[in-house]
């Protein structure tokens, strides 16, 4: 066993963990944050994304000993009006995907904000990105909805970014 | 997953001291390749290196105006450097074709250049496969292989290296730093992965106690007008069918220098040396990027299921040629 500090949401939690155990398993299993969903648990298909430090991760990946002392964001620690957006867009259904791909969006969000390019964009020298459709649907292709929200998702994403349609 | 000792390394010299002493020991950088195989029992080690809080995160100019990239680097923060944008933009492209958003933030440079193969049964404990259990057969050969290579294979194996990124450093004649208790080499990028021979399992002429601390990216004048083109069945978070990292530079309608490397078609990131010879001097017209690409391409063997990517590797080799003389670079 080994002991790992871990900050959720704002609260440290002192866990006893069999290294074995993932971030997203720590967090279902052993803190009861059962808001980060568990789909592939290979990394394809992004249910299990939270926010370390403001970026977004798969939590299924993560080791939760490798992330002691970091500053870790689940869907129960966003209060954003992204998820309202959600809710009017419908951009879901059944909504198993949706708490990876509000954590997801905000972390893209962030890294639009600071000017990273995606494969999609044209100009990797600029230093700023427009984040048309295209962007939103490149940067969010690592959270799959197989209840195909997507359309109601990207209108989430785009009303939110304050990008006109 | 089957139990391991678990050890977090603050700096390099306790990860290459602890590799040492454990035989069964593996370095564990984001996680991204080694967790997923360790939870399907390709992966067994006994002891987990913990690097990622190693500081090789630096990302620092050359003094001729190329990068030391640091092992620990995240693949996103690569992506995004603004010298790796203007200065290497097939690098910046490659990285962002790879994976998605979450897992580009985990994925380091170190891991990402040893990440093993996407061969599916590689990962299938039931199936025969000569580079998971030497000696076992290949079972890719007569059954699903259209993920599999069309260049540099042998009878035991025709898996590929599934990295983009490896793909970009190939064509601009990256050096990898590697160290272990012994002290520090230098290995070209180039020559890091093996081809399969009869020894398919033997994937790189790393030992299993050497620690990759750095990639250096020297500086390149063409470097500037290049791109990554990647073909692959969905248009975001597949791998490769093929791809294509180039740089050209033209002169009075031909070309003056000129950089090709092919993804998705090997087992190692594939330099087109070929294609390159018959390219550099000659007019930069379609006729001479078709002529490159069937000179590079003209000892591949596909089998049923995947022999469509020589043609397809042609193309895009030409494709992404004439973006490169009608559009320039990614830049
Ligand atoms: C769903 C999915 C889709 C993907 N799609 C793509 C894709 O399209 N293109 C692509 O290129 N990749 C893709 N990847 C692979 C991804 O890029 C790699 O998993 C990642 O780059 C590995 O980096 P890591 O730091 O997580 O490696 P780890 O998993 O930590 O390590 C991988 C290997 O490298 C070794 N290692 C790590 N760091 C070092 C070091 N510094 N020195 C020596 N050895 C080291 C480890 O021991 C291990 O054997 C995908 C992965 C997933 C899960
Ligand atoms: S191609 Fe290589 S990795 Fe795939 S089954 Fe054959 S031996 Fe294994
Ligand atoms: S559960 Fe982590 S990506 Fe699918
Ligand atoms: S809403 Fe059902 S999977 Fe996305």
């Amino acid at each position: 066993m080994v002991e790992v500090q871990l900050r959720v949401n704002g609260t440290a939690h002192r866990l006893e963990l069999d290294p074995r155990v993932s971030l997203l398993d720590a967090l279902r299993e052993h803190l009861g944050l059962t808001g980060t969903k568990k789909g592939c648990n290979q990394g394809a298909c992004g249910a299990c994304t939270v926010l370390v430090d403001g970026e977004r991760i798969t939590a299924c990946l993560a080791l939760a000993v490798q992330y002691g002392g970091r500053e870790i964001t689940t869907i129960e620690g966003v209060a954003h009006p992204l998820q309202q957006a959600f809710v009017r867009t419908d951009g879901f259904q059944c909504g198993y995907c949706t708490s990876g791909q509000i954590c997801s969006a905000l972390g893209m969000l962030a890294e639009v904000e600071a000017g990273a390019p995606s494969a999609v964009t044209e100009h990797l020298a600029e230093p700023a990105v427009a984040l048309t459709d295209a962007e939103i649907r490149e940067r969010m292709s690592g959270n799959l909805c197989r209840c195909g929200a997507y359309n109601g998702i990207t209108d989430a994403i785009r009303e939110t970014a304050g990008v006109p349609s | 997953m089957r139990p391991f000792a678990y050890v977090s390394a603050p700096d390099v010299d306790t990860a290459v001291r602890a590799i040492a002493e454990q035989p069964g020991a593996k370095l564990l950088g984001g996680g991204t390749n080694l967790v997923d195989l360790m939870r399907q029992d390709v992966e067994r080690p006994t002891t987990v290196v913990d690097i990622s809080s190693v500081p090789l995160t630096g990302v620092d100019e050359l003094p001729d105006g190329g990068l030391r990239i640091g092992a620990l680097v995240r693949n996103s923060h690569l992506a995004a450097h603004p010298l790796v944008r203007t200065r290497f933009p097939v690098l910046a492209q490659a990285l962002l074709s790879g994976a998605s958003g979450q897992l580009r933030n985990m994925a380091t440079v170190g891991g990402n250049l040893l990440q093993r193969t996407r061969c599916l049964y590689f990962v299938d404990g039931a199936a025969a496969c000569n580079k998971r259990e030497p000696g076992s057969g290949c079972d890719a050969i007569g059954g699903f292989h259209r993920g599999n290579a069309v260049l540099g294979t042998s009878e035991h194996c025709v898996a590929t290296h599934p990295s983009d990124m490896a793909v970009a450093l190939a064509a601009l004649d990256a050096v990898v730093e590697a160290q272990s208790v012994r002290g520090t080499r230098r290995i070209p990028l180039v020559e890091l992965h093996r081809l399969p021979g009869d020894t398919p399992h033997l994937e790189t002429v790393l030992d299993a106690d050497e620690l990759i601390t750095a990639v250096e990216v020297p500086a390149s004048a063409v470097a500037a007008t290049s791109r990554y083109r990647k073909v692959r069945d969905r248009a975001s978070f597949a791998f490769a069918l093929v791809s294509v990292a180039a740089a050209l530079d033209v002169e009075d309608g031909a070309v003056s220098a000129v950089r090709v490397a092919l993804g998705g078609v090997a087992p190692k990131p594939w330099r087109a040396y070929e294609a390159e010879r018959v390219l550099t001097g000659a007019p930069a017209t379609e006729e001479s990027f078709r002529a490159a690409a069937e000179a590079e391409l003209a000892d591949a063997s596909g089998l049923p299921g995947n022999d469509f990517k020589i043609e397809l590797a042609r193309r895009t080799i030409v494709a992404t040629l004439r973006q490169l003389r009608v559009e320039g670079g990614a830049a």
